[in-house]
């Protein structure tokens, strides 16, 4: 087991390097310094001087790969790569672009109110959906399960503006159940994150449930789930006790696959909401056009998705022995 | 030369001629589709379902409407007389900007602007005014609209007929279903199948490309790339083509994996068939149902994201008509006391209008081509 952890380390490593080298052809090779100082100080009344000031302070002018005018391996580190991307690795940020913040002070300060929607927010879906899949799928063939067919569709065909938008009104400005929007340290964060955390869950619902429902079908029809049954055991003992533990690895799976969509979600629910987590801090840094938080978020990102992709094989040993021995 | 050869690229002849090709291209694909038994009883499959019939037709209709907006020309401009206009060399003045086939058919409430908010179908405005009378009085009332009743949606708060900007929305996000899938269709057959195909270092190069690109979340790969740059459809389009790739170039490749030890293909080989044959023969033709699958199921989604990244600010440009930028225009509306609803509300339901008929359509459609996926 601990070898095949060990390959799963060892095999996250290369594309982290990859990831690093995407952002860094994307930020400066294909759009180049001057590119993005252009398009900061703005395209028209600006002359080369400006530029290179511009670059000049936040450390873009140097070469991009290979500084031949250095001697010695300064060559190589006195290059945008080595001074940008390489600290990256050890998850050092550098610093903002516009007003010379740390970044990574600042994902620090705002991971915490982001984890505050997304863990709950996650935990619960993933209970609810389990259980709402197995429930559809305990009555399948049956108009519950056409029922429930129909409104995971019509759930999944509702913009999440909407969901967002319209539970703001509903539950906000006409209910007044919950503040419009805000946050507060400590506990009294609860009343402002619980309305964000209901929406975001309701609108990844009908998604999930269908295809966890899809899942457990599979596994409805394998020899196994007949044996149990020939033996005589009810149905309900026949779903939680055999077919669930089997159904959860391709959901453990489908769950982090969504990872990525819960941060897209987490941008829009933290915008609306104004909670002052790392989506917030993406939609910042986009209108402000702050090109290196954006270069930060987009690595901090998929080392999160890496990471979420590890817990799932850990996840993969806990619940399917074939995988611990092999 | 150069100054005349954008005028060309930017005018509407151009743009005319290539929709044209689109659209006979596509109706030549269905009509060689038919002839294959194949593909002829997946239709047939997908029509059997009530469901799914409707909303073939549904999607069918929102894309005539995509078709429509995508033809134009450029109007002869005329004087208040009615005359032509001319330029003093005596040439005929025509409008830069042009006018699409479905401007042209909404005219009557493309050009009835109003001042400002009316609610659907109302004779009024929906805000008061400073009104002076005939006998000199000043007054603080609802004025009478300057085209009452012609507003199906009402207008928005420059006065804008919202049934209009909500019909214009439709070409953006059918391209985006559609030009997205199709521009990144070849890469990913070409990469899936020869990876697939080869193995060997070719397999672990391609492997290790999109695996790399699927670790960057979609989001924010899409907005580290629109930030870049710019907004705009055209760059939409690529960057959700090159985020959604990783995905169909994966089962491609799983797929060729499994097609590559079947006997058809080893025969073929064992009578020194050419590879590029037995690519093009026996694999593409066999995985196209996997590239249909994918391309309907990715399509509702797409038009979703839209919505939300324009929301964001890094979606369509601020010239391009779109739900998302509808609901970016009106998102304090119902903060508003009397709340205004129909803006909002018009986006959402041409989007939803389009996005659930086409999930159900692509749910028939997985069914119909692979039995195994099925959902019921």
């Amino acid at each position: 087991m601990l070898t095949y952890l060990l390959r799963r380390v060892l095999y996250a490593i290369p594309i982290l390097i990859g990831v690093n080298l995407v952002t860094f052809a994307l930020f400066f090779l294909i759009n180049t310094p001057d590119g993005m100082a252009r398009s900061i100080l703005g395209d028209k009344r600006v002359d080369q001087a400006m530029i290179d000031q511009w670059k000049a302070e936040r450390g873009y002018h140097l070469p991009r790969i290979w500084n031949g005018d250095a001697q010695g391996t300064a060559r190589l580190t006195e290059t945008i790569f080595w001074k940008k991307c390489m600290p990256l690795f050890a998850m050092e940020f550098g610093r903002s672009d516009l007003d010379n913040h740390d970044v990574g002070e600042a994902i620090a300060a705002r991971i915490g109110p982001s984890l505050n929607i997304t863990l709950p927010m996650f935990l619960i879906s993933l209970v609810v959906n389990v259980v709402l899949a197995m429930l559809v799928a305990f009555h399948r063939g049956t108009y519950i399960d056409l029922a429930g067919l129909v409104l995971c569709v019509l759930l999944m065909s509702i913009s999440v503006l909407f969901y967002i938008i319209g539970g703001q009104f509903v539950f906000a400005k006409v209910l007044h159940l919950f503040p419009i929007s805000g946050y507060d340290a400590g506990w009294g964060s609860l009343k402002f994150v619980l309305m964000p955390i209901v929406i975001g869950f309701l609108s990844s619902l009908g998604g999930n449930v269908r295809y966890d429902r899809t899942v457990f079908l599979e596994e409805i029809n394998k020899d196994y789930v007949r044996t149990a049954r020939a033996k005589g055991l009810p149905e309900r003992a026949v779903l939680f006790r055999h077919a669930l533990k089997n159904a959860m690895i391709p959901i453990l799976t489908s769950v982090v696959v969504t990872i990525p969509f819960l941060i897209m979600g987490n941008l829009l629910l933290e915008n609306f909401f104004a909670i002052p987590g790392l989506g917030s801090y993406v939609i910042d840094a986009i209108q402000k056009q702050d090109f290196a938080v954006v270069r930060a978020m987009v690595y901090l990102g998929s080392v999160l998705y890496i990471g979420g992709l590890l817990l799932v094989d850990v996840s993969y040993t806990l619940v399917d022995p074939r995988v611990r021995l092999g | 030369m150069s100054s005349s050869l954008q005028a060309l690229w930017t005018s509407w002849y151009v743009h005319d001629v290539l929709v044209a090709l689109l659209v006979l291209w596509g109706a030549w694909t269905g009509v060689r589709m038919r002839r294959s038994d194949y593909w002829r009883r997946a239709f047939a499959e997908v029509a059997r379902r009530r469901m799914a019939a409707v909303s073939f037709w549904i999607v069918a209709g929102y894309a005539a409407v995509a078709v429509l907006d995508s033809v134009g020309w450029h109007p002869v401009l005329r004087d208040g007389q009615g005359g032509i206009l001319r330029a003093t060399d005596g040439r005929v003045v025509r409008d830069a900007r042009g006018v699409t086939a479905l401007d042209w058919v909404l005219t009557p409430i493309r050009t009835a602007r109003e001042k400002t908010y009316s609610a659907p179908l109302a004779g009024r405005q929906f805000t008061t005014e400073f009104v002076r009378h005939a006998d000199g009085t000043l007054a603080r009332e609802y004025p009478p609209l300057r085209h009452p009743g012609r507003h199906l949606l009402g207008t928005d708060k420059v006065g804008e007929d919202v049934l209009y900007q909500a019909l214009k929305g439709v070409r953006t996000g059918i391209i985006l279903g559609v030009v997205t899938t199709l521009l990144i269709i070849p890469f990913a057959i070409v990469f899936g199948v020869v990876a697939g195909y080869f193995g060997g270092w070719v397999d672990d190069v391609i492997q290790y490309v999109y695996t790399v690109i699927a670790s960057i979340p979609s989001v924010l790969l899409i907005v580290a790339f629109m930030i870049l740059f710019g907004r705009g459809l055209p760059q939409l389009c690529i960057i959700m083509g090159i985020t959604s790739w990783t995905s169909l170039c994966r089962v491609l490749r799983g797929e060729t994996l499994k097609l590559r030890e079947m006997e058809f293909v080893q025969s073929a080989e064992a009578m020194s068939v050419p590879r590029r044959r037995i690519i093009a023969r026996h694999i593409v033709p066999n995985v196209m149902h996997l590239v249909v699958i994918t391309m309907v199921l990715g399509f509702s989604g797409r038009v979703l994201s839209e919505a939300a990244l324009t929301y964001i600010g890094i979606g369509v440009g601020a010239d391009t008509y779109s739900w998302g930028r509808m609901i970016n225009d009106a998102r304090l509306e119902l903060a508003r006391d009397p709340v205004i609803a129909w803006k909002l509300g018009a986006a959402f339901a041409f989007m939803l209008g389009l996005v659930l008929p086409a999930n159900i359509l692509g749910d028939a459609v997985r069914d119909a081509l692979d039995p195994k996926l099925r959902t019921r």
